[in-house]
């Protein structure tokens, strides 16, 4: 859930152009680890003399880029349509997207984040058709692409997910050994116990609580999660002032004391940073974590990625991993003339033949939504990547328990829940009046 | 007689052909005219944003969403908001301390660059490079230099001069970050203050300090009463700009804190963007822009007549 730095994606665009079953042959070739299931071919109608403009964020990767133009040429080709896609800068998605829908004009098919289809959910096409066709073919969607693709509370999808980004634990094996594990506990008073040792090794753990949009929200929620304490309930109610919450807040402060200073200050490139120079041993991250070392020219990098390895976040009191990911939808805006053109172009990016290839290039930055896809061989080529496999098959989201809506991401953007942490961590504020003021800015927009 | 009984009949027959010479020949309506372009300029770029922005501080529009007439409900909510109350103190608190520091600074350098040095033009054109480069740029300049683990001030502290045995937190205690993000504004400032005012300095007579040296006035005295009064009208308007810039200023902190540790560096400006871009409240965001204006006029006020009131703001020369 890391931006990645311009130097980080360089390197994973060496990455990607340096490995040979990546390169550029593979999008023609055919992908044969994605099983699928019999179904009628979905025929669009295609609208004569058709042109799309698609918008969608940046690149992280740079295969993500190269194998998204690659899939795109192939879908001119094949149709004659001619496709013309931006990217934007993550930060210029939202107003962008806002200005789009107010004004009725601009790109037929946006791919925005989270919750932006539930926001949009008037301005744009419903996709039920093309959703149930995939899902068949490809085994299914999991439970995050459905909270995040269709109407909260019914079951008309408004987006197509295309992919989440994850952030499971990302450590130093050499140093989880000679602390005296193998592995992460899953429990959390060994999860303390182990950062205590890292600590006292001087190889100690960080995780933000800062102004990081990413890095942050994803760790204020695990240490909500896995305490078994939510922000809201399922119709919304506010459900943060809970024992379960100071729990929370106290377990996150014992913890803090043994992190590596200053990580109330970290955006969400902090931990990349201190991990990249050694400085902690154990943070959470996306798998850009590893690659921007793994890829690096020196060799010390190289030698911190050969020493990294990623384990699913504790989970602590919940049945299930506390974690959940950046989901990206594509969406079909009601303005479009070709309706039909734009669904079929959304159709054809997520087919294996195109989808396989693509995700594979992304290194498991992107995790599946459809559960075919988490069939492919490079899952497993690289035993790394097991963390990010299937991470969308969760039912943790920004917001859980309740409806995803503008409240639930307004509340993510400023930062309730990770400000809550802050606040007590740091010794500014109580446990008890932290949860009041959490629930009193929360409430502000579920109101 | 005849040529003038013949002008006189030109005349007489070209009358009737004019309203709308007669039009132009009015003096109200060519002004109106003449000034329609710059007014309506200033109707679409000023008139409608400020309107549009008055406009949604009183609905509930997200984005998205166009959002209805809700009066003053913003307002009102806001204003049982501490985290909008703790935004408003930090603004003040920042313009105050940094302005301060800006113009202290930047009079101090004034007077050395008004000195006689070797390659002063050159100095003086260095001396600008902070309000040249692009603030985003120099944000993340800054934003390294007080860096939680790479900051270089804090490796020479600790590992070079062994002052301290920790790394300082400078962005992760509220206090540090308040400071250091003044330190920030000052020195993005002092340039801007610094050139204004050794504009104005060099406009002082030198005869008016030959003078106050013949009546034997030491420094201090030539300062207070030669430097200080003939500086004021542009220090005035320095000092009008300077807080204006200072109390909307965005960019610093958005770039190296984001408002963070919880809330404690957000300016109104950086709390109205996040709640109304990134949250997506559009109405509420633009109620705290709102909520600036009347802050922004006071200084304005405060700066432009308390400080530098003189004739010549009303027209007349300043004797």
């Amino acid at each position: 859930m890391v931006e990645f730095t311009r130097r980080e994606s360089l390197a994973l665009g060496l990455a990607a152009a340096s490995i040979p079953i990546l390169g550029t042959g593979r999008a023609q070739a055919a992908v044969d680890d994605v099983p699928t299931k019999s179904v009628t071919q979905l025929e669009y109608k295609l609208e004569k003399g058709a042109t799309l403009s698609v918008l969608r964020p940046a690149k992280f990767v740079a295969a993500d880029e190269k194998y998204w133009n690659i899939n795109t040429a192939a879908y001119t080709k094949a149709t004659g349509i001619d496709v013309k896609t931006s990217f934007l800068s993550w930060e210029d998605m939202r107003p962008q997207e806002a200005v789009t829908a107010n004004t009725g004009a601009g790109p037929d098919v946006i791919v925005g984040f989270g919750s932006d289809p539930q926001i949009y959910a008037s301005k744009v096409h419903d996709m039920s058709d093309l959703a149930e066709y995939l899902g068949t073919k490809y085994g299914g969607w999991y439970n995050l692409a459905k909270l995040y693709g269709t109407k909260w509370g019914t079951k008309d999808w408004i987006g197509i997910p295309m992919g989440g980004s994850s952030g499971p634990c990302a450590y130093r094996v050499s140093w989880v050994k000679e602390a005296g594990y193998s592995k992460i506990p899953d429990d959390l008073e060994g999860f303390l116990t182990l950062c205590e040792k890292l600590q006292k090794a001087g190889h100690p753990a960080g995780a933000s609580l800062g102004h990081a949009v990413g890095d942050a929200n994803a760790f204020a929620n695990w240490l909500l999660w896995t305490h078994g304490a939510y922000l809201v309930d399922e119709e919304g109610k506010m459900a943060i002032d809970s024992k379960d919450t100071v729990a929370a807040l106290k377990y996150a402060t014992q913890l803090q004391k043994t992190f590596i200073p200053g990580t109330l200050s970290w955006n969400d490139s902090g931990n990349n940073k201190a991990y990249a120079a050694g400085e902690i041993g154990l943070t959470f991250n996306g798998v850009s974590i590893y690659f921007a070392n793994r890829f690096s020219p020196n060799e010390a990098q190289q030698a911190i990625a050969e020493d990294t390895f990623f384990q699913l976040a504790p989970k602590g009191m919940a049945h299930t991993t506390p974690e959940s990911a950046l989901v990206l939808s594509a969406m079909v805006f009601k303005h479009t003339r070709y309706p039909n053109a734009a669904k079929d172009f959304v159709r054809f990016m997520m087919e294996k033949d195109q989808y396989g290839p693509w995700l594979s290039a992304c290194l498991g930055y992107w995790s599946e939504p459809l559960d075919a896809y988490s069939k492919m061989k490079f899952w497993t080529e690289n035993p790394r990547l097991q963390a990010f496999r299937g991470a969308m098959d969760t039912q943790f989201y920004d917001g859980y328990k309740g409806p995803i809506s503008p409240a639930s991401s307004a509340v993510a953007a400023n930062y309730t829940v990770v400000d809550m942490f802050a606040s007590v961590v740091s010794g500014a504020a109580s446990p008890e009046s932290a949860v009041k003021l959490a629930a009193s800015q929360a409430q502000r927009y579920y109101g | 007689m005849d040529a003038t009984a013949n002008a006189a009949e030109r005349l007489f027959i070209r009358r009737p052909d004019g309203w709308l010479t007669r039009m132009f020949d009015n003096k109200a309506f060519l002004v109106t005219l003449c000034m329609l372009p710059t007014a309506g300029l200033l109707l679409i770029f000023l008139t409608y944003p400020l309107g549009l922005g008055l406009w949604l501080s009183m609905t509930d529009a997200t984005i998205g969403q166009p959002g209805h007439f809700i009066g003053l409900q913003n307002f009102i909510s806001l204003s049982q908001d501490p985290i909008f109350w703790m935004s408003v103190t930090n603004t003040i608190m920042y313009t105050v301390v940094a302005t301060s520091g800006k113009f202290l600074l930047g009079l101090w350098l004034a007077m050395l660059l008004n000195n006689y040095i070797p390659f002063r033009a050159f100095i003086r054109a260095i001396v600008l490079l902070p309000w040249i480069v692009p603030t985003v740029l120099s944000a993340i300049a800054w934003w390294w230099i007080y860096d939680p683990q790479f900051s270089i001030i804090s490796y020479l502290l600790v590992n070079v001069l062994h002052l301290r045995s920790t790394y300082i937190d400078f962005l992760g205690a509220p206090w540090n970050a308040r400071g250091s993000l003044v330190v920030v504004n000052i020195w993005r400032g002092i340039p801007f203050v610094a050139i204004t005012l050794l504009a104005g300095l060099q406009t002082i007579s030198p005869t008016l300090y030959e003078a106050a040296l013949l009546d034997g006035a030491n420094g201090w005295q030539r300062f207070r009463r030669i430097t200080v009064p003939l500086l004021m009208p542009i220090l005035s308007v320095a000092l009008t700009l300077s807080v204006l810039f200072t109390f909307s200023d965005f960019q610093l902190v958005y770039a190296i804190t984001r408002g963070g540790p919880f809330n404690t560096t957000h300016l109104m400006a950086t709390l109205a963007f996040q709640r109304a871009i990134p949250g997506s409240q559009l109405g509420e965001g633009a109620a705290i822009a709102v909520a600036m204006i009347p802050f922004l006029i006071v200084a304005t006020l405060l700066c432009f007549y308390g400080v530098g009131r003189r004739k010549w703001q009303q027209g007349a020369g300043n004797d």
